[in-house]
């Protein structure tokens, strides 16, 4: 099979984690610049984030013939501090016209506060000014519904956004009809413990369609799980889904939007 | 969408939900019998177990999990989530 890991933080895994994906399949994989695990100290950090995920880490997945894309931002988990935040904000535009950059995420909301909402609007507005595509973090289990909902009716206010060029991930059964309603394309997270497991994946796209879902591992530095991807095209085989149905979700969904933006060359 | 050659998907789930409900009968008997059955978590649990009678349980299941407020909260005291609301007691 091919597929594409449209969200992993690769920074955080190994080269066994590459050469895995690539055996199995994958043809590309994107990487949203996401919280590292505690606060970075100052923009200068995220700084040498941004070269890490633009120049560094390209370079790193290319040694697996595995070409490499990342989506820009600084996460909501440190929105809460709204001057380091505009900080990060003002050095991103420096970092657009790098030949790997799909847009501007993982934005959004984690615990739903004011300023993570202040930090949202802007992310929005500098996506809006620089016509780039939109990934979207959801929060976290009981936050989840209600930052989904706050997201969403956020993006859907600014005229100057299109909904098909925005991307809601982390989507579960409580929120992914809220999603498909606006326009929007959703991500399911495939996670051992919380957000989705393949079954579950597959149960939501077999209600609302492959046309504007797909599936993605999120691995990173917590308990995830690489390959999530593939082996949830294998429980699809499970249920009877053929090669051309999986070729569908697992490649042909994922690169219908990232090709929206004009870097997603594979 | 639907799959080419459909599966009984009783054959395909059946055993893996049943250790997943007997785990779940442990859980209980083990927080029960370490006195802990006031934790809001827990009472969150018991409240979701209601909404497995019928209907779109999944979804029932994760909105009795959620927080039910619609505003935006003055500050982020944490970055954590903890998988159940703390303020259901408050409604």
């Amino acid at each position: 099979m091919r597929y594409i890991e449209p969200h992993a933080h690769m920074v955080s895994r190994t080269t066994d984690d590459y050469v895995s994906m690539v055996t199995a399949g994958c043809k590309a994989v994107c990487e949203p610049a996401f919280w590292a695990g505690f606060d970075r100290s100052s923009s200068k950090g995220f700084y040498d984030y941004f070269r890490q995920l633009t120049e560094y880490e390209p370079a790193r997945a290319a040694k697996f013939q595995l070409p490499h894309f990342s989506w820009l931002c600084i996460n909501p988990k440190e929105s809460e501090d709204l001057a380091l935040a505009q900080e990060v904000l003002d050095l991103i535009p420096e970092f657009l016209d790098k030949p790997n950059v799909l847009g501007i995420g993982e934005i959004g909301l984690n615990k739903n506060s004011r300023n993570e909402m202040t930090i949202l609007e802007k992310h929005v507005d500098l996506a809006a000014k620089h016509n780039q595509l939109i990934l979207v973090h959801t929060p976290h289990l009981e936050d989840k519904l209600k930052g989904t909902k706050l997201i969403v009716d956020l993006i859907k206010s600014d005229s100057r956004i299109a909904p098909n060029r925005v991307l809601i991930d982390h989507v579960e059964e409580h929120t992914v009809k809220y999603v498909m309603d606006a326009g929007m394309w959703g991500g399911i997270t495939l996670y051992p413990e919380s957000k989705a497991t393949s079954p579950r994946a597959i149960d939501m796209l077999e209600t609302y369609g492959a046309d504007r879902l797909w599936m993605n591992s999120a691995c990173d530095w917590g308990i995830s799980v690489p390959l999530a991807v593939p082996y949830a095209a294998m429980e699809m085989r499970r249920r009877g889904y053929d090669d051309e149905t999986i070729d569908q979700v697992f490649f042909q969904t994922p690169y219908n939007f990232l090709s929206q933006s004009p870097n997603f060359k594979i | 969408m639907k799959p080419a050659t459909p599966q009984n998907v009783v054959d395909l789930y059946f055993m893996d939900a049943r250790s997943k409900l007997i785990d779940i009968a442990a859980f209980m008997d083990r927080v029960e019998n370490a006195g802990l059955k006031d934790d809001f978590r827990y009472q969150a649990f018991l409240n979701a177990l209601k909404e497995l009678g019928e209907g779109e349980r999944t979804k029932s299941v994760l909105e009795s999990l959620s927080d039910p407020t619609k505003e935006l909260i003055p500050e982020a005291t944490t970055k954590a989530a903890c998988g159940a609301w703390p303020g259901m007691d408050s409604l």
